[in-house]
């Protein structure tokens, strides 16, 4: 599925390069397409937490409602996340990676530090509403939300970068 | 008047009093214009008085004595007048020629002169008594004002009981003008024989007299008693005034607390009425503005009565109000005054004394001038000569009062109305707060002591006051600042807040270093409730705030949210006051009188039916229980209240009972026997028939008592050792799940089966560790879902842990923590070996079972706009921002609320908060609690320390606390404790307080911060290094969670008293019975004697310490035995002997006993016995070898102050 993808995906954006015979596939530039890829559905998982947390502060959402719908995406998130970190290792683009290792080490601390439960999620219904708990819900939804987009362009940068480069 | 008002407000710190008072008076004059000449007689007058004050009180300041013999008759007749005038209409000439006459007698510094001179002149003038109450009252405060500055905030007080009075009259539903004129001339010449009454019978006849005619007599009582001081004299020659002032300063007491709680519980209830009387007597300072307030508040009400001009009107109250608080600030800002005021103030009031009698006093009194000076200077100030003045905190709160006021006016002329359930609520009052006439008598002796604090902003150095902790008990039910200027207040006892001054921004409050928040007792017992059956429910449309006594009426037709500040419709139906039975006056409607009413909801505010209350009963009958034997004491409880259990016909019960098994007994009627129900499948629990297993309580009351009578004796070959607790919660939820309820469940040991088995986490060793201590929080979540799943299905789990090892409670706490339950913890439970905790068990459970009960209940909390809640501590479920999901509510359930200012509150002077707790009755009705409470902002620091309720920052320090401990560690907890008391200290010490830095300096008000963050950390809950079970320390944090504050705060910080000499001296009487009232004593060794027996006060326990060589007539006449050796090593009852002594003794236990729901258990500890230690640990102030004595605690306080 996604090989094919990836490279459809990219060659309408650059078709001059495409064309040039100097450019060659690598697997770099490979990972670069899964990661720009993978990066658009991260932001669509941070627009979403975004929202659900805008929802509980403005009472809309029982809390245990919400806690239930965020907490089955926050494995899979952290999971694309560390995904694309190992191709990028074994891809060798260690800038990248380092960039990403931040980000990488505090989903772990995060779920590391997570409340008692018994199923997968971050989420605890009865501690949610607290003001700080949830303000720094929000707060990291931004955060991550404004990571993804600059890695969004970073990967589609670096993309290209190996393209031509190779 | 806007402008007026307005510039008086900002000015008012500096201004004074007085010239809020001429700000008011304009601003209410300007507003008169509709209410036609009453109006703006009053108005006229009210700015004749202030400009005469104005020039009074510098005067007054230099020459304090001369005043007394002119101004007094003119003085009161003057305020009386205005303030009657305008009620009354009649009177307007007379008010004017008052305030001229006031303005001379300010001159005349004698106050006491004035007020003898006071009442007799306004009755004459008058003619009708009511004039010359509120004369009185105005007088006094003028007095006040031209005396010194602690004088005015006494005479504040004395004219604001007055003032009380005055209302209650008033209030009386029959009580016309005329009426009240007569009361109070009666008050006045009463006043004179006051000095005379005892201290206790004021209270009695207050009682009484729940009629309008008994009433007066109480009025007058007050009145007079505050008078009395004042006015007696007046009857007298001038001389005698100021002995009797001394000597009359108890019985004046008595009156005057009596008075503030009247006006308190003719708006609210008892319970305000409480508050009110605390109030007064704790925060002086605010206390006087809150005075002054009413004051104004009452002639506003009377003038504005009716009409179309009752929004201006309301205005005009409310400018007089700030007005009147402005004077009083300023009166309290003045220099120190003559001896003789203080005497009477302190004897007067406990608080007021100390914060006035401080101020004579002396020290501190400048001090505290200068934080009154930030209060905005109104603009009327420019006579405001008294820089000092300004020292009163409070002159802040004023301003802010106008938007309040306007909504406290109307109160006020409910008042009127609402003094009937006043009236009874001063009875119950009296019954049940004991406590206040003990504080009102002994208060007289506390003057001395309660001198020290003149103000709350009195700087108190730590390190050099040997005795910080105050004698009296009375400081424990009143220590907080709390009122600003209402009677209409909301009690205390109900709703509290940290700051009772809201510092204006976020900014100010992080510069303050104090904890923000609110402490709630919605659901206690009342004995006095206004409960309102209406069809339309009036609610703001947008914030669906309920109406409240803080709104204002902008005209007839419409009112103002305090809340979110939107104007809405009065709606038809609330035009007509059914108390009254009036039409047009919405603003005496009792929703507007009181600020703790009960609704009767109608079913737009049901999702279902209301449910019947169904009880389920999951007992564990594992051989550990059963060697126990609580099922015997359970069994008995049952059945003695099973027809007291709270509910209708439609109560249904049940009962299941699980060892490795789970039992379910069949009790469907027409069935000779219970059946019994055997699921072994405890992987999958299923529910063995759906609908014989909870009944109706009725229909088969006889198979329950059968099983209730087998059931001790079914278990007691039992082998089985195993205990499924979470299949058999799963099998209780599924059961409950149709109709929701209350779920008991009783356990003994750790579960050990099925879903949510829990490992043993106790180290032993770790007991006493300073280090880690760990598993403070639930090893798994079963117990969490398990209890939202619950909360879902309105079902309350509380838990019964009886259990001699670790049961992890901090796991199985959580199916009540989250579901609105609540827990008991039982250790090492006997019901032989260990009778003390039997006994505990017996009495808990009767008042378990028998108490009030809501189900299916929310509450919401609303708040000013511009405040947000931050984070909420208790049992229950937060569905949302302001909403907390209770399946069950009972009235010992406690809560507390953390706040955030999010946006700057410049705008508004005043802020208050909701709280409105819908539930369903037992008998299927469905209600709305609601309690308001109002405050004023500041803006200024100083203003902030000055309303610091310690108690309230202490309770939710803990709660604070709690959560650290369990979110991150112990340790941690421990360090944010003594920090923040370093914290606010040093903030204190460098921006307040411009003493030398070498000295621990705290404003009065946090003085006993230090030693309650001590005892806090000396606490089960937080304590290190001295050996804890884990179970007990997460129990003890389970309660500062959920325990109110009252009686949180006897966990945290012991009473201990002298018993072996108990005396009448003081005593108080409740029920016919003599309580005597001994002196607090500091939790330290050092007041131990071993001549001595000590009681010692811990919430849920009682000690009682017989030291060596205590006196063996003691011994024998109350403990029963001839001497000190053969007093039993476990003695945990008095017995009833014939003696003076004993019955004293039993009377004081039984009455502090009475004080709290959980029947507390009595130990008879002897000097020498091995339960000493246990006794000795709560001596907070003394070192332990594992942490600081208080000194040492003051002094590492100090170094990191200094680092």
């Amino acid at each position: 599925m996604v090989l094919p993808r990836g490279p459809r995906a990219a060659f309408p954006r650059c078709p001059r390069r495409c064309s040039s015979p100097a450019m060659a596939f690598t697997f770099a530039a490979f990972c670069y397409m899964l990661a720009l890829l993978l990066t658009a559905a991260l932001i669509f998982f941070a627009i979403w937490h975004i929202i659900a947390f805008d929802e509980l502060k403005t009472d809309y959402k029982n809390p245990i409602d919400q806690c239930n719908t965020l907490n089955p995406l926050v494995l899979p998130e952290y999971l694309i996340h560390a995904f694309f970190c190992v191709m990028f290792l074994c891809a060798a683009e260690w800038l990248t990676l380092g960039l990403n290792m931040p980000l990488l080490a505090y989903h772990i601390w995060r779920y590391m530090s997570r409340p008692v439960m018994s199923g997968p999620g971050l989420y605890d219904p009865t501690t949610i509403m607290n003001a700080d708990i949830l303000a720094y819900c929000q707060k990291e939804g931004w955060c991550k939300l404004a990571f993804y987009l600059l890695a969004f362009f970073y990967y589609l940068y670096g993309m290209i970068y190996v393209l031509v480069s190779s | 008047m806007s402008a007026p008002a307005g510039s008086s407000h900002p000015g008012a710190g500096r201004i004074l009093p007085k010239l809020g008072g001429v700000a008011a008076a304009g601003v209410a004059a300007p507003a008169g214009p509709g209410p036609a000449t009453y109006q703006q007689n009053g108005p006229a007058q009210n700015q004749m008085q202030v400009p005469s004050g104005y020039g009074f009180h510098p005067q007054n300041y230099i020459a304090p004595s001369g005043h007394y013999p002119k101004g007094p008759g003119k003085m009161t007749s003057l305020s009386l007048d205005s303030q009657h005038d305008d009620y009354y209409s009649g009177l307007y000439t007379v008010p004017t020629q008052n305030v001229v006459t006031t303005s001379t007698v300010n001159q005349q510094p004698g106050a006491q002169q004035m007020y003898g001179r006071v009442p007799p002149p306004a009755s004459h003038n008058m003619g009708s008594a009511p004039e010359s109450f509120q004369g009185a009252a105005s007088s006094a405060s003028h007095l006040h004002t031209s005396a010194s500055q602690p004088y005015s905030s006494f005479v504040n007080h004395y004219n604001s009981p007055a003032m009380y009075s005055s209302v209650a009259s008033q209030g009386f539903p029959s009580t016309c003008a005329h009426y009240a004129m007569s009361t109070i001339s009666n008050a006045a010449q009463a006043s004179v024989s006051y000095p005379s009454l005892p201290a206790g019978d004021p209270y009695g006849q207050m009682f009484t007299s729940q009629n309008a005619s008994t009433v007066r007599p109480i009025k007058d009582h007050s009145f007079s008693g505050q008078n009395t001081a004042i006015s007696h004299p007046s009857p007298l020659p001038p001389p005698p005034s100021q002995h009797h002032h001394q000597q009359q300063s108890l019985s004046g007491y008595n009156t005057l607390s009596w008075s503030a709680p009247g006006l308190l519980s003719t708006q609210d209830n008892p319970v305000q009425n409480h508050t009110g009387s605390l109030v007064t007597a704790s925060n002086n300072p605010t206390n006087t503005g809150m005075q002054f307030g009413e004051y104004v508040n009452n002639q506003a009400s009377s003038a504005p009565t009716p009409l179309s001009s009752t929004s201006d009107d309301e205005e005009e109250e409310e400018e007089d109000e700030e007005a009147g608080v402005d004077s009083s600030s300023t009166t309290s800002s003045a220099s120190p005054m003559p001896n003789s005021y203080d005497a009477l103030e302190g004897g007067s009031y406990p608080d007021m004394l100390s914060s006035s009698a401080s101020s004579p006093a002396p020290d501190p009194v400048p001090e505290p001038d200068p934080a009154p000076a930030p209060a905005p200077a109104p603009a009327p100030v420019p006579a405001a000569p008294q820089p000092a003045k300004v020292a009163k905190p409070f002159g802040y709160g004023y301003p802010a009062l106008q938007p309040g006021y306007q909504n406290a006016t109307p109160p006020l002329n409910s008042g009127v109305q609402p003094h009937n359930p006043a009236y009874s609520g001063f009875q119950q009052y009296a019954q049940q707060y004991p406590g206040m006439n003990q504080l009102s008598s002994s208060l007289g002796g506390l003057s001395l002591q309660s001198s020290p604090q003149p103000e709350s902003l009195r700087p108190v150095n730590l390190t050099q006051e040997r005795n910080i902790l105050p004698m009296t008990p009375v400081w424990a039910p009143v220590p907080n600042l709390n009122l600003d200027l209402r009677k209409l207040n909301c009690s205390p006892d109900s709703f509290r807040c940290t700051l009772t001054s809201i510092p204006q921004t976020q900014a100010l409050l992080n510069k303050a270093k104090l904890p923000l928040g609110l402490l709630l007792h919605p659901f206690r017992d009342l004995t006095q409730l206004p409960v309102i059956t209406s069809n339309t429910i009036v609610r703001c449309r947008s914030c669906r705030t309920y109406i409240n006594p803080f709104v204002s009426f902008i005209d007839q037709r419409r009112w103002k949210c305090n809340l979110c500040y939107r104007v809405n419709d009065v709606p038809e139906e609330f035009m007509y006051n059914p108390l009254t039975r009036s039409y047009g006056e919405p603003h005496k409607r009792p929703e507007v009188q009181n600020s703790t009413v009960e609704f009767i909801a109608s079913s737009d505010y049901m999702l279902r039916p209301p449910q019947p209350a169904v009880y389920l009963f999951v007992l564990d009958v594992s051989y550990n229980a059963v060697e126990a034997g609580y099922l015997t004491i359970l069994c008995q409880s049952l059945l003695e209240n099973l027809d007291k259990l709270p509910g209708d016909s439609r109560t249904r019960i049940g009962f299941m009972t699980f060892d490795s098994t789970i039992h379910f007994y069949n009790l469907q009627e027409g069935l000779s026997q219970p059946q019994m129900l055997i699921v072994s499948d405890i992987d999958e629990v299923f529910l063995p028939t759906p609908d014989s297993l909870l009944v109706n309580l009725y229909e088969s009351k006889e198979l329950i008592k059968d099983l209730l009578n087998a059931l001790p004796n079914m278990f007691i070959h039992t082998r089985e050792t195993h205990s499924a607790l979470g299949p058999a919660l799963q099998a209780a939820f599924k059961l409950m799940s149709p109709t929701g309820g209350r779920v008991s469940v009783f356990q003994t040991q750790l579960p050990s089966l099925g879903a949510g088995l829990l490992q043993s986490r106790e180290d032993p060793n770790q007991r006493s560790s300073t280090k880690v201590i760990q598993h403070l929080g639930p090893a798994t979540d079963f117990y969490k879902k398990l209890a939202l799943d619950c909360s879902g299905q309105q079902t309350a789990v509380d838990l019964f842990l009886l259990s001699s090892q670790y049961s992890d409670l901090a796991s199985l706490a959580c199916m009540s923590k989250y579901s609105a339950g609540c827990i008991y913890y039982y250790p090492s439970f006997h019901y032989t070996h260990n009778p003390s905790q039997a006994e505990k068990l017996q009495k808990d459970l009767k008042r378990y079972l028998t108490r009030k009960i809501g189900f299916e209940a929310v509450m919401r909390i609303r708040c000013t706009k511009g405040l947000s809640m931050h984070t909420f501590h208790g049992n229950f479920f937060v569905r949302s921002t302001d909403l907390l999901s209770l399946a069950n509510i009972n009235p010992d359930a406690g809560f507390a609320v953390q706040l955030s200012i999010e946006e700057s509150l410049t705008d508004t002077s005043l802020v208050c908060f909701q709280t409105a707790l819908l539930y369903t009755s037992s008998k299927g009705e469905r209600r709305i609690r609601v309690h308001t409470l109002c405050l004023p902002v500041v803006s200024s620091l100083a203003d902030v320390y000055a309303g610091v309720d310690v108690q309230a920052a202490i309770c939710l320090l803990a709660n604070m606390a709690v959560d650290r401990s369990v979110s991150s560690s112990l340790s941690d907890a421990r360090d944010a404790l003594v920090n923040a008391v370093v914290d606010s200290l040093s903030a204190y010490g460098s921006t307040v307080s411009n003493l030398q830095h070498s000295a621990l300096i705290a404003p009065n008000s946090l003085k006993l911060f230090p030693l309650y963050v001590l005892a806090l950390l000396k606490q089960k809950a937080f304590r290190t290094g001295t050996s804890t079970r884990l179970d007990d320390r997460v129990y003890a944090m389970c309660q500062i969670k959920s325990q109110p504050l009252v009686h949180l705060m006897k966990m945290i910080h012991p009473n201990l008293y002298r018993i072996d000499r108990l005396t009448d001296e003081g005593a108080i009487h409740v029920n016919d019975r003599v309580v005597p009232q001994p002196p607090l004593q500091k939790l330290s060794a050092e007041k131990l004697t071993r001549e001595g027996a000590f009681l010692m006060d811990c919430g849920s326990v009682f000690y009682i310490w017989i030291g060596k060589c205590c006196d063996n007539n003691f011994i024998e006449d109350v403990l029963g035995y001839p001497n000190f050796v053969s007093i039993p090593q476990k003695m945990t009852h008095l017995p009833e002997l014939d003696t003076l002594s004993s019955e004293r003794a039993r009377s004081f236990i039984t009455w502090l006993r009475d004080s709290r729901p959980l029947s507390p258990i009595l130990h008879v500890v002897k000097d020498e016995s091995p339960a000493k230690t246990e006794f000795f640990q709560h001596l907070i102030e003394d070192r332990t070898e594992a942490a600081f004595s208080y000194y040492e605690f003051l002094l590492h306080v100090q170094q990191q102050i200094c680092k």
